[in-house]
């Protein structure tokens, strides 16, 4: 009889050890959890921002400026335009 | 084991001292469970909730508005958090050192700042809204008590004014207020999230303590613009509008196919970016919200209207005198022609021949006509504030009336309404419906305006506008097809047309064979000397059409057409070329 209470009291304080184990693991990945939500967001909000650069320096009007200002770009004249007509694929 | 067996163990006590003890011990015990009982059980609501107000907090997920692009996902409007400068009042405290240095960090001189921390107000207020990220390191790292930072979304349009109309802008509350912001304003907005947490002593979040109620983002939005074509319509009209100093105008690119407005451009224009400074006038989507008398552009629906009854044949002669009277209005022609065919009719824009073939009609005919071809009624693109435009009931039309509705008097239109009628020709007889949003091909029914044969040959009418002997000579556009009508109003001053302001227009379609775009022009009152349709709406049409199609990559129907016509050869075109 004694021999039992031995071996159920072994028993609980290895589940009391357990549980601790447990609760502190759960605790650690909720505060990793946590830090990996907040660092998502900010990547979020850095590709709006990001987005928004893009698209600010894709303005059609900069772009039109800079290649008719800097790179000396025209529309080529009509008389400069061949137009290819495709003919069906064999 | 006996203790009274053991004299050594046996104590004489007096019973009152064991009392006392006992009595004392038990006081205390008492004062200790009526303590524990009071804060337990009568006062552990209170407490609990003064723990909790520690340890727990709620936190507001915010809900991020959504984006709005062009059908290619050019980006059109876009939320990212700023942060913005908060003052309380109550606890401000700044010394003078500091208040010279908040100054200069946030670029204002020193007396502006103290005005604008001068406020009396309870509660905060917003000192700077919003600060640039530099600036707000910096003040964070003043530390200044009663200065705040706080993070809030800011709406961006990197497209700037160019679809400012179209887009519209939302107020520092982030409700859409114009355009697209507000049409679609259930939609673009989320809604907030809430989530309660628990927190350790650190800061640091331990637990939620209800499950997380996320935040719903806002939809984002495809629109139906083409970035590239809307830059090319509103850099064309801006320049339209200065060289014949014109008080406004619109332009408006639909794809007769879809009924997708393609591009929508107005002046003058504002800076959705720049809230300071807003006035309605430059704000307002003049081509939706605007409505004028449309003048000649409604002449191919006369001829339609004729062609339809089945009297007359696009090569029918009539007789076109230089005046007509109606009643006792006098119609005259610019360009009189003693006879003319129903084509040459549109083609020279005769006044006399609108209105014998409108005469040759009843007043209901040619109402129905106009009224199946949208107008009087809302043209449906879903724009807030659209203008209906005014088309009178058929029985209170005088004849004089009816007269001048054959060129275009008497009734008002706006330029969306006008061009997405014009569809009608474009679509062999089907009008599709308008929409500001991308669609797919499928999902869209048109209207059957016209028969297919009328509409071609009104088509065929309104090609011969652009060629020799029209009056749209400078819409035409190198290797295409050209389908067209111009227009040249007076316009109405204090209920008189006044003799010298015109609201000059140009509605067309091309490629004629297969049209794929209809641009529709206006501009308002040109005081440059010029002021025909087809000399100052012309060529922003012409223009614009030119470089949307090379834009669609669509194959030329008229390609001989193209050297031909080669008028923009400039100095620097020689050297480019290169060897090709």
């Amino acid at each position: 009889m004694s021999r039992l209470n031995v071996v159920l009291l072994l028993l609980l304080i290895a589940c009391a050890l357990a549980l601790i184990q447990s609760q502190h693991r759960s605790r650690t990945y909720f505060v990793e959890l946590e830090r990996l939500k907040k660092q998502a967001h900010m990547l979020d909000e850095q590709w709006g921002q990001l987005q928004l650069e893009q698209s600010t320096w894709a303005n059609p009007a900069r772009v039109d400026t800079l290649a008719r200002t800097r790179l000396g770009l025209i529309a080529p004249p009509n008389d400069r335009v061949r137009i290819e007509t495709l003919t069906a694929a064999p | 084991m006996n203790y009274h067996s053991k004299k050594l163990l046996k104590l004489n006590l007096a019973t009152w001292r064991m009392a006392t003890v006992g009595s004392l011990l038990l006081a205390g015990l008492t004062v200790v469970a009526a303590r524990a009982f009071y804060l337990q059980g009568l006062n552990t609501d209170y407490l609990q909730g003064k723990g909790d107000a520690v340890a727990n907090r709620n936190l507001t997920l915010p809900a991020q508005r959504g984006q709005v692009t062009d059908r290619h996902g050019q980006l059109l409007a876009i939320s990212t958090p700023v942060e913005s400068l908060w003052a309380r009042p109550a606890e401000l405290k700044l010394t003078a050192a500091q208040k010279a240095q908040l100054a200069k960090v946030l670029g204002v001189s020193a007396s502006d700042l103290s005005k604008r921390l001068a406020r009396k107000t309870r509660g905060e207020f917003s000192v700077q809204r919003p600060v640039t990220p530099e600036q707000a390191v910096k003040i964070a790292a003043m530390g200044v008590p009663g200065l705040h930072l706080r993070r809030e979304f800011r709406r961006y349009y990197p497209a700037g004014e160019v679809a400012a109309h179209v887009v519209g802008f939302t107020n520092v509350d982030d409700l859409g207020q114009e355009g697209v912001e507000r049409a679609y304003q259930d939609w673009l907005a989320g809604r907030e999230g809430q989530r309660r947490i628990q927190r350790d002593r650190r800061g640091n979040t331990i637990r939620d303590l209800a499950p997380i109620k996320t935040a719903q983002l806002g939809g984002n939005l495809a629109l139906a613009l083409d970035l590239k074509i809307q830059y090319l319509a509103h850099r064309e009209l801006a320049a339209a509008i200065k060289t014949h100093k014109a008080k406004g105008g619109s332009v408006v690119v639909l794809d007769a196919k879809t009924g997708e407005i393609l591009a929508l451009a107005n002046q003058p224009i504002f800076n959705p970016n720049n809230r300071r400074n807003y006035q309605p006038g430059p704000m307002r989507n003049r081509a939706v919200i605007d409505t004028f008398e449309p003048g000649s552009t409604i002449k191919p629906f006369v001829a339609a209207a004729v062609l339809e009854r089945g009297l007359l044949h696009p090569g029918s002669v009539i007789d076109t005198p230089e005046t007509w009277r109606v009643g006792a209005k006098l119609v005259r022609d610019v360009h009189p022609h003693p006879q003319m065919t129903v084509s040459e009719i549109i083609q020279k824009s005769s006044n006399v021949g609108a209105v014998k073939l409108a005469m040759s009609l009843t007043p209901q005919q040619y109402w129905d006509v106009l009224h199946r071809s949208g107008f009087g009624q809302l043209p449906g693109s879903g724009f807030p504030g659209e203008s209906a435009g005014r088309l009178r009931d058929a029985a209170s039309w005088k004849p004089v009336e009816h007269a001048t509705m054959a060129y275009g008097y008497g009734l008002s239109v706006s330029l969306l309404q006008l061009s997405r009628a014009y569809m009608a020709f474009a679509n062999d007889g089907e009008v599709m419906p308008l929409s500001f949003l991308k669609r797919e091909p499928q999902e869209i029914a048109g209207v059957r305006v016209f028969s297919p044969a009328v509409a071609r040959e009104v088509r065929a009418m309104m090609e011969s506008v652009t060629q020799e002997g029209g009056t749209g000579l400078r819409t035409r556009v190198p290797g295409y097809r050209v389908a067209g009508k111009t227009g040249t109003a007076h316009k109405l001053v204090d209920g008189r047309y006044a003799p010298d302001r015109y609201l000059s227009s140009f509605v067309g379609m091309a490629p004629a064979s297969n049209p794929r775009l209809i641009i529709g022009v206006v501009i308002d009152e040109p005081s440059g000397g010029v002021y025909y349709g087809g000399s100052v709406a012309g060529p922003v049409f012409a223009q614009v059409m030119a470089a949307s199609l090379r834009q669609l990559a669509l194959p030329p129907d008229a390609p001989e057409t193209a050297t031909r016509m080669t008028h923009n050869t400039q100095p620097a075109v020689a050297r480019a070329g290169g060897g090709a």
